[in-house]
């Protein structure tokens, strides 16, 4: 099995795997889809506690801290960044001292325009302080790339945050602000991936106001708006038969938001998931069956067929929209690779999100 | 195209009725080729060697971040760099004894590992979770495995009783080098958290600046494109690829006088072909094809026949090279495309070199022939007088090159440009002593003789040149590896003082040992030696502790020293230097010298100069005391015993039962003498292979030339035999007229192969290695090499002489018959 | 057939100019055979090379059937001499290196005009059929000689130029040699211009011209 068949958000266990890749082609992938013998499993009716839950939880084996922005500049053009740290445990136990200790980090930092998509990534090994998440004060980093909390950190809203990368041809920094806790995913934060059990814990925080600077080919401009974080960790979370995913984040009007994802099996089913999140803050799963997800348009990369745009009904919700890319190449070329790009849609809301493509 | 294959056909027809002819041109280009990519092949595998070795894991190749002094340092300035976007990698170094051998110990950081750094070994992405993960991997060359006598897999310990983790083999790896997680490799040289440097990887933004974050803790190294290893092997390979040019220029002679020949008797064809109907464009066009087809076909048996040379000689090679400067060289030899595509490359471009001026005298060639009779006698007089003035510049640029000539190449330069030189201004030489011949004769038939050598002389002159220069070089390299090993010899017994020589694994076991000794009655005296290595003025210098002994007094040889030296030693503030690393520094008796060490600046006067043959590092010796003072972490594992001659293989053999010691651990010195030998010995087998080889094609050119010289001889000598000259008669003249201008050119090369002599002892060798010999003459040995070049002459002249004597009188008539 | 109008040449000879040919005609008749003669150094050679296209004239015009021979280029005069003339000279300049077989299908394999059965015909009339297999340097004078006309008859050429073909045979040899080359020249049509200094030898051509002082007279 190909690295890219495999989602990151219920995948990005591959860390290691990515980072290895990165020099033999995708090859020794740490069996993600078998056992999850010796790491903490994912039950049901988890409490979660910050901050110590926004740091990391090293005896899961994947975990992440997953960040994506809907901007605007100052002449009101639209566009987008990424910014993500990965953690995967390459044997579970105790944790080593030094360059003993078995976690792997990789962090991808992406920003898209409707005319271009930059990306960069990087590796750390634990242990020595390379890379790492502390939750109180909150930090997440690796190399130069942070997400940093201060005194004034909410450890309910994880807000306010500066956040940092660059890569060889762009590099942003922002802040980050919220007046709303955390959102938890999922039922109570279980997200369940499969009928057979496989799940992770996973909590968000949708509400982030952003402000900041990005700079594409060291031209640097000013831009605003609004920022969903993904936190999800586990240690056995898709089953072998589930080729990918198809998962949006959306920004919808009055401060509602939408996630919903879409697995597919190889089998050629799928299975929908989602919750809606008012704007107080209460998630509701959303599950029925008539809910749908259609893509609309392809878009070809790399010699892959990628559905960039998307009609999403929820009957039940009242929610009939047609989704478009800001940019339909925004191809994270990394080692391990996949779609992830800012969004628009149209319909019974307007507004934008974020999409990512994975197992194509 | 089926005209031309017609034209070619005629073309060809020519080489079938003069078979030899075409012997002579296809082994000319097969000589020429074979030497010079047979030694292509092995500086190429060298150089890959090197290339390896450079690259490990971000050697020198490269850039960067080293703490001033030299020192591990702490990792949490990787860490700090990191943050501040430096993408750097961290490498921590050092040394661990393994089943007796010392070995390098290079830890690495996978994950951050530059992956540009040359073609260093790569790691799957399997191979990089079992790298890392528990129990690791210990990374080491197929070589290191089998030095060791370890199967791959094992586990075994260094001698601290730590544990690698399990051998495993990565066949690009340079050999003697265990490669292991950094982690493993801070635990098992017990400098936790410590690295050695950081490899400069691709930047991926902006990092800060180097101060700004280290302040001035680590210094930037930017990637050398040239090893230490390298500058020193280089003057090996320059060797190599000068007597491959030799080869390759005494090759493209023998060519030329081949296709010279044969495209002058070929004249009258091309013409009937052209009266015939065949165009000029076609004709020419066919020639040069031709050319460039026998080219092709001789090209590739060369490559052949070098390859085989190069295997031959690779073994030779790779001791040679790690006897001099310890570079490991595999040896099995590998070769890339390139080598191919260059080696039939040479062998075209060679071939039309050498037929250029018979191609464009054809291209030029009217149709219709012009009756001039051949002025000989004044072409050649016109040809030597212009050769002779190339000679002369030749030589006056040699002049400034000795005289202004700084660097190795330059020293090599005097050297080619006085072969050069010498072998233009031969004929002329001979064509004075001919001349003077000539006007003392007596006699018609000497009077013949003389004349008739002269005559003779353009034809065999390339032919002779080549000898000249063949025997120049094997009077220079011979002359030079005698006085060397004379040299070498009388100071190696200087040098080995003591009678019994002790390697322990540890300190531990070394102070184990010395309390052993002190009970055994036969021991005269204890004396301990220690190494320490640091930089001056960036270079890799050698620290050597000498023993206070009245034994070291009386035998260590002592170039140059201030007075009573040995005195002045004892307080630690005074040192010998050896004499590469006094010509390298430019430092005398009477100077100072800045030594790095832990404790800080150590300063020494310098008091004497010492020879240190043979020794690639420049070498400091300083009282033993004081460097142990000054570099605590010295190893004092080395001890030398003062032992009653009869008495020393009870002791050896007490001592390795006792302290279970392997052979390597203890010697007498009688044993590292004759290893020291063999390695010198072994050092320039090479030197000598190709000497021989060189001689070897120049006796071809000899005898191809003679053989071509022979049929063109016959109208000279059928008048002279219709006068009533016996054949054998006229055979003997031949061959004494062949064997005189081969002795003459013989005895011209001692006195050119002296100068190439002093040229390689005084010029290269003191610009290669950093040591100058005394000069000494071998007379024995010269005048085996004359012996040597009329032997090689008179086998050569032999067959054609044989040939004339067994001619039969038909033959000779012939000549008058078709005269026309 | 061959028609040669005010041809001129001249050579420099130590620095001044000599004429050789000063203002040639002469004119040939299809199987027309015509002597040549002249002293030595009167330019019958150079007038003969002119033909062949082996030297440039200076002036004047040679025509060999419609081809303007003094018009062509070195490639053209290449493919005239291939095709259309034979040429045989006093030193036969045979290739000592092919046999007698192939030195004469030699000019008709190039001219890619080989014709099995003429050559045999040839091979028959010429009385070589036992030396074939033979290297030029085994025959004598007369057996090279008629090698080197059955080469230039192979590619049954319009016109034989033969430059003192005899001048190298004794006589009784020169008489056979040229007998059976004007058999040969009769079966095949061609025109025949001879070069020769006998004037025995030319009285059995059809027509006898003197070069002299440049001109034909």
């Amino acid at each position: 099995m190909s690295a890219e068949r495999i989602s990151r958000r219920t995948f990005a266990g591959g860390i290691a795997a990515f980072a290895f890749a990165r020099r033999a082609g995708a090859q020794g992938y740490a069996g993600l889809g078998d056992t999850a013998d010796g790491f903490a499993p994912v039950t049901p009716g988890k409490v979660f506690a910050f901050p110590g839950d926004h740091g990391p939880h090293p005896e899961f084996r994947i975990e992440w801290w997953y960040l994506t922005a809907n901007l605007t500049d100052a002449s009101g053009a639209a566009c987008g960044l990424q910014w993500t740290l990965f953690r995967q445990a390459t044997q579970p136990g105790p944790q080593g001292e030094g360059w003993a200790n078995q976690q792997v980090w990789m962090g991808h930092a992406a920003v898209t325009r409707t005319d271009t998509h930059r990306f960069s990534e990087l590796f750390a090994r634990g242990g020595v302080g390379q890379a790492g998440v502390e939750a109180k004060p909150f930090i997440a980093w690796i190399d130069d790339w942070e997400m940093r909390g201060s005194e004034r950190t909410d450890d309910r809203t994880l807000a306010p945050l500066t956040l940092r990368a660059s890569g060889i041809d762009f590099s942003y920094a922002l802040t980050l602000e919220a007046n709303r806790p955390v959102v938890l995913q999922g039922d109570a934060g279980y997200s369940r991936k499969s009928e057979r059990g496989q799940a992770s814990y996973y909590y968000s925080q949708p509400f982030f106001r952003v402000r900041g600077t990005l700079s594409i080919d060291d031209k640097p401009v000013n831009v605003s708006g609004q920022a969903w974080m993904d936190r999800e960790w586990s240690s056995q979370p898709l089953s072998p038969d589930q080729s990918g995913w198809d998962w949006f984040s959306l920004h919808l009007p009055d401060d509602e938001k939408l996630m919903l994802y879409r697995l597919r099996q190889k089998d050629g089913r799928e299975n929908l998931f989602g919750n809606w999140i008012t704007p107080d803050g209460r998630s509701v799963e959303i599950a029925a069956p008539a809910n749908s997800l259609t893509p609309l348009a392809m878009t070809e990369i790399d010699g892959r067929k990628l559905p960039t745009s998307w009609r999403v009904s929820l009957p039940g919700h009242g929610l009939a929209i047609e989704t478009a890319p800001l940019n339909p190449r925004s191809w994270m070329g990394t080692g391990f690779s996949y779609w992830e790009g800012p969004i628009s849609f149209t319909g019974t809301h307007n507004g934008v999100g974020y999409l990512e493509l994975t197992g194509y | 195209m089926r005209r031309a294959l017609w034209v070619l056909a005629v073309l060809l027809s020519h080489w079938r009725r003069h078979k030899m002819q075409f012997a002579t041109l296809l082994i000319g280009l097969i000589a020429a080729t074979a030497l010079w990519s047979g030694v292509q092949a092995i500086n190429q595998q060298a150089r890959n060697a090197y290339d390896r070795a450079a690259a490990t894991f971000g050697g020198v190749r490269t850039a960067m971040l080293v703490a001033p002094n030299a020192a591990t340092f702490s990792q949490d300035l990787f860490v700090k760099l990191r943050r501040a976007g430096w993408p750097v990698s961290p490498v921590l170094e050092g040394r661990v004894q393994l089943n007796g051998h010392s070995m390098r110990l290079l830890g690495i950081e996978p994950v951050t590992l530059p992956a540009d750094v040359g073609n260093a070994p790569r790691l799957g992405a399997a191979d990089l979770t079992r790298f890392v993960a528990p129990p690791g991997q210990t990374l080491v060359a197929q070589e290191t495995l089998i030095d060791l006598q370890e199967a791959e897999g094992t586990a075994p310990p260094i001698s601290s009783g730590a544990k690698l983790p399990p051998l495993h083999v990565l066949p690009q790896l340079v050999p003697d080098v265990l490669v292991v997680d950094i982690g493993v490799a801070q635990r098992l040289l017990n400098k936790p958290g410590q690295v050695s440097r950081l490899l400069i990887g691709k930047p991926n933004g902006r990092p800060a600046p180097l101060q700004s974050v280290v302040g001035d803790q680590l210094q930037r190294v930017e990637p050398t494109a040239e090893t230490e290893l390298e500058r020193l092997t280089d003057s090996f390979h320059l060797n190599l690829t000068a007597f491959g040019l030799l080869s390759f220029f005494v090759g493209l002679f023998i060519v030329n006088s081949a296709v010279g020949l044969a495209f002058e008797q070929r004249l009258p064809m091309l013409r009937t072909l052209r009266a015939c109907g065949a165009s000029a464009r076609m004709v020419n066009t066919v020639l040069v094809v031709e050319l460039v087809v026998l080219a092709l076909i001789a090209g590739l048996i060369g490559l052949v026949c070098g390859y085989f040379i190069a295997a031959a000689l690779l073994p030779d090679v790779a001791a040679s090279l790690r006897g001099l400067y310890g570079a490991q060289i595999p040896g099995q030899l590998t070769l890339h495309a390139e080598w191919w595509f260059a080696g039939i490359g040479i062998s075209v471009a060679g071939a039309v070199v050498a037929a250029a001026t018979s191609l464009i005298k054809a291209i030029r060639m009217p149709v219709l022939a012009t009756a001039q009779p051949r002025a000989w006698q004044q072409a050649q007089h016109r040809w030597l007088i212009l050769q002779s003035a190339a000679a002369c510049a030749v030589f006056a640029v040699a002049l400034f090159l000795l005289r202004y000539g700084e660097s190795l190449i330059a020293g090599f330069g005097v050297l080619a440009a006085l072969m050069l030189g010498a072998a233009l201004i031969l004929p002329a030489f001979l064509e004075i002593i001919l001349l003077a011949g000539q006007r003392r004769a007596r006699g018609p038939v000497a009077l013949w003789f003389w004349a008739d050598s002269r005559q003779q002389l353009s034809g065999l002159s390339l032919a002779l040149m080549a000898l000249l220069l063949a025997l120049a070089v094997n009077v220079g390299v011979s002359t030079m590896v005698e006085t060397f090993s004379r040299t070498f010899i009388g100071w190696l017994n200087g040098r080995l003082a003591a009678d019994v020589y002790i390697s322990a694994s540890d300190n531990a076991q070394a102070i184990a040992i010395r309390n052993w000794l002190k009970d055994r009655g036969e021991v005269q005296a204890i004396l301990s030696g220690g190494r320490a290595e640091t930089q001056v003025q960036g270079q890799p210098v050698e620290l050597f502790g000498l023993p206070d002994h009245a034994l070291y007094r009386e035998l260590w040889p002592l170039l140059e020293a201030a007075p009573r030296p040995w005195t002045r030693l004892v307080p630690g503030n005074a040192a010998f230097i050896s004499e590469q690393l006094s010509r390298r520094l430019n430092v005398g008796v009477g100077d100072v010298v800045e030594v790095p060490a832990p404790g800080g600046p150590w300063e020494l006067d310098i008091v004497g100069i010492y020879a240190d043959y043979g020794n690639p590092k420049g070498q400091l010796a300083v009282n033993v005391a004081a460097l142990i003072r000054q570099f605590p972490q010295t190893p004092q594992t080395r001890i030398g015993l003062i032992v009653p001659r009869e008495k020393i293989p009870g002791l050896i053999a007490a001592l390795q039962k006792q302290f279970s010691l392997d052979e390597r651990s203890v010697a007498d010195q009688a044993t590292v003498k004759a290893e020291s030998i063999r390695i010198f010995n072994r050092t320039f087998a090479v030197t000598s292979a190709l000497n021989a080889f060189t001689l070897g094609v120049a006796g071809i050119a000899l005898l191809t030339s003679l053989l071509t010289l022979a049929n063109s001889r016959l109208p000279q000598l059928a008048p002279l035999w219709a006068i009533g000259i016996t054949r054998p008669r006229l055979a003997a003249i031949e061959l004494t007229k062949t064997l005189s201008v081969s002795l003459f050119t013989a005895l011209l090369a001692l006195p050119l192969g002296l100068v190439v002599a002093w040229c390689l002892i005084a010029i290269v060798n003191v610009k290669a290695f950093g040591w100058r010999l005394p000069f000494h003459v071998f007379p024995l040995q010269l005048i085996e090499l004359v012996a040597v070049a009329l032997l090689a002459a008179l086998l050569a002249a032999l067959l054609p002489v044989a040939r004339l004597a067994r001619m039969q009188p038909t033959d000779l008539v012939k000549v008058f018959a078709n005269e026309r | 057939m061959l028609s040669i109008k005010n041809l001129s040449k001249s050579f420099s000879s130590a620095g001044e100019p000599v004429s050789v040919l000063r203002g040639v005609d002469l004119d040939l008749r299809a199987g027309e055979r015509v002597a040549l003669t002249g002293e030595s150094g009167s330019g019958k050679s150079t007038l003969l090379h002119l033909i062949a296209g082996l030297d440039a004239a200076d002036s004047g015009s040679i025509r060999l059937e419609e081809t303007e021979v003094t018009a062509l280029s070195d490639a053209g005069r290449a493919s005239l001499r291939r095709n259309r003339i034979g040429l045989v000279f006093q030193q036969f300049n045979l290739i000592p290196s092919l046999s007698v077989e192939d030195n004469l299908a030699f000019q008709a394999r190039i001219a890619g005009r080989h014709d099995a059965a003429w050559s045999k015909e040839l091979i028959e009339r010429l009385g070589l059929g036992s030396l074939l297999r033979r290297y030029p340097e085994q025959l004598s004078g007369g057996q090279q000689q008629r090698v080197a006309i059955g080469r230039a008859l192979a590619t049954k050429p319009s016109l034989l130029l033969a430059d003192e073909p005899t001048g190298n045979l004794d006589e009784a040899t020169a008489d056979d040699v040229l007998a059976l080359t004007r058999d040969l020249v009769a079966r095949t049509g061609c025109g025949f211009l001879m070069v020769t200094h006998s004037l025995h030898l030319a009285a059995k051509l059809d027509r006898h011209v003197t070069l002299h002082a440049g001109r034909i007279t």
